[in-house]
């Protein structure tokens, strides 16, 4: 056993096609990434070697919307977190104490989860389409006409309504995992608060909460990356128009670079974006532990 | 649990009422952008544009699957899309499973290293390569092809891939492999004879989780295909709209067809889905 166990040959066969592919698909870009972030390069040619220049332009100079791009996200990432965790949560609690209909409700809340994103993005466009949008003919047949809008193309609507479609596709999600966890607490943990006169809400908040605390931290740290890097649905629904209202970080990378080929400062974007998810996710764990 | 909230007579309380509302109010959000869709792919935009947005179709109008199929293109998009997924997913597996096999069971210096090394894939972002990557590919002459996709796919789905084999070989006894080898299996017929069906159920966590993430993919399509005829659905959809952008009906089309394969496959494996998307966030 020993012997095929140590058998090298097979060890290369199985594991040397994944490495070289992992180094040339994965680790060698994200260092190319961080290479490209110190050049002046249009792509064409051979780029200048400009240091930290483009991490200066993108901090201070701030001229075309970087500053705004990271301050929306970081209103999707407050959002995400304290409005739609909240949501996912009391729905998780309610399906995991066994209700009628548990499954359905459990399947059905799943599914914007799985599809598409370019999907959801596109019927959210119609939905919120000013002229013949479900949203504004919905608005018209209850009366509330002054209340119809062009959703995404007003500047001071634009982010809150691309953040709806947001929380209707990831709502399921969180809940799932947090239902799931909430489902393996021990049901003599629950027998026991019962003959101390724990039941319904007091039971859900001091003992299934705390329990499924490390599940609750694992939706805040998805919901807080997700946010930071959110790309998809931001470039369907606005491509982070009009005039920035919803740009995000990873919006305004990918027109850095494909639309201005600016490959240098986009660079300087992936690199950013990276650094904050690690960031966060590391200042979240600390706060998590110590707690 | 359940008694818990059914009072003394055996009939609903009206916690119970208020829960069950909400509830269904959360189903509704969740189905009627859906319902809404489905029904203005069957409309043709007089209706949709004359009033009659919410309501059912006069009449259900199948050519406009037609049109999107076949003048949008769409039916293309989506076998580009079927082929892209299923190499990428039998891809994923074929090196999750081998790799997997050699880091938990095999015996080599370096084999920890490398497993922490392949983990560490999962926390990377797909923005932090994509512009590298597409120089890469562009100097392999592979931009604007299949391979374009397949590869980057495929190693960005192995993280996930090994995270879920390794954790399931540690848990199988080797006592059958053990035997396996006094019998005289080579190594190869030890993986993939008694080894594969064990990992059975691994394995299909890992396809659901590479399908989702193969088929729904936008942001490397969009930049690594450029000919029409190699897009996939998600990228596909969107040049459609580009195209068709004053009429609904067809788009409406487009978009069931592109959610059409994800719901069957969850109608037939709801449970499994559910399970795959759990086990991907215990990584966390």
């Amino acid at each position: 056993m020993d012997k095929v166990l140590g058998d090298r040959r097979a060890i290369a066969l199985f594991v040397l096609p994944t490495l070289i592919l992992f180094a040339a698909i994965i680790a060698v870009p994200i260092l190319l990434s961080g290479y490209y972030s110190l050049l002046d390069w249009d792509g064409i040619g051979e780029g200048t070697f400009v240091g930290l220049q483009n991490y200066a332009n993108l901090l201070f100079q701030n001229t075309d919307g970087f500053g705004k791009s990271v301050v929306n996200s970081i209103i999707l990432l407050l959002l995400s977190v304290f409005v739609q965790l909240p949501i996912a949560l009391a729905l998780a609690l309610i399906l995991a104490r066994g209700i009628k209909g548990e499954v359905l409700y459990r399947t059905v809340y799943f599914i914007p989860v799985i599809m598409s994103t370019v999907v959801i993005g596109q019927l959210w466009l119609k939905i919120y389409n000013a002229d013949y949008g479900l949203l504004n003919a919905m608005l018209g047949s209850i009366g509330l006409d002054s209340w119809k809008s062009d959703w995404l193309g007003d500047t001071s609507k634009a982010l809150l309504a691309a953040f709806v479609p947001i929380l209707w596709q990831y709502t399921g999600y969180h809940m799932l995992l947090m239902y799931a966890s909430a489902k393996s607490v021990s049901e003599e943990i629950y027998e026991a608060a019962r003959i101390d006169g724990a039941t319904g809400i007091t039971s859900a908040l001091k003992i299934t909460i705390p329990l499924i605390k490390p599940m609750i931290e694992v939706c805040i740290i998805f919901a807080v990356i997700g946010s930071l890097k959110i790309f998809d649905l931001i470039y369907v629904l606005t491509r982070g128009g009009p005039l920035h209202a919803t740009e995000v970080p990873s919006t305004l990378m990918y027109k850095s670079i494909f639309d201005q080929y600016q490959y240098g400062y986009g660079s300087s974007i992936a690199i950013f974006i990276i650094a904050e998810c690690i960031i966060f996710t590391l200042i979240l764990q600390r706060a998590f532990k110590s707690e | 649990m359940r008694r818990n909230y059914i009072s003394l007579k055996g009939g609903w309380d009206i916690k119970m009422i208020g829960l069950n509302i909400v509830l269904v109010i959360g189903m509704l959000t969740c189905l009627y952008p859906l319902i809404w869709l489905v029904l203005f792919s069957l409309k043709d935009n007089n209706e949709i544009f004359g009033g009659n947005i919410a309501g059912l179709p006069t009449q259900f109008l199948w050519e406009n699957y037609k049109e999107a199929l076949i003048q949008a293109k769409v039916g293309v998009y989506f076998t580009n899309s079927v082929f892209v997924t299923a190499i990428t997913i039998a891809a994923t597996c074929f090196l999750s499973l081998t790799s997997s096999y050699a880091i938990i069971r095999m015996r080599w210096k370096l084999s920890k290293v490398t497993l922490n090394l392949l983990l560490l894939g999962l926390m990377v972002p797909q923005h932090a390569a994509l512009l590298p990557l597409f120089i890469i590919l562009k100097k392999l002459s592979i931009l604007d092809s299949y391979w374009a996709l397949i590869i980057p796919y495929t190693l960005f789905a192995i993280p996930m891939g090994v995270f879920i084999f390794s954790g399931f070989m540690k848990g199988i006894p080797r006592e059958l492999e053990e035997a396996a080898c006094i019998d005289g299996c080579n190594i190869y017929q030890i993986l993939f004879q008694i080894v594969l069906p064990l990992v059975a159920p691994a394995l299909a966590t890992i396809a659901i989780f590479t399908y989702l993430s193969s088929w729904n993919e936008l942001m490397f399509a969009v930049t690594f295909i450029n000919s029409s005829s190699l897009k996939t659905i998600t990228v596909g959809i969107q040049t459609m709209v580009g195209q068709y952008s004053t009429s609904w009906g067809p788009i409406g089309a487009g978009l069931v067809v592109t959610t059409l394969p994800t719901i069957l496959i969850y109608t037939f494996l709801s449970g499994q889905v559910q399970k795959s998307l759990i086990v991907g966030a215990v990584k966390g």
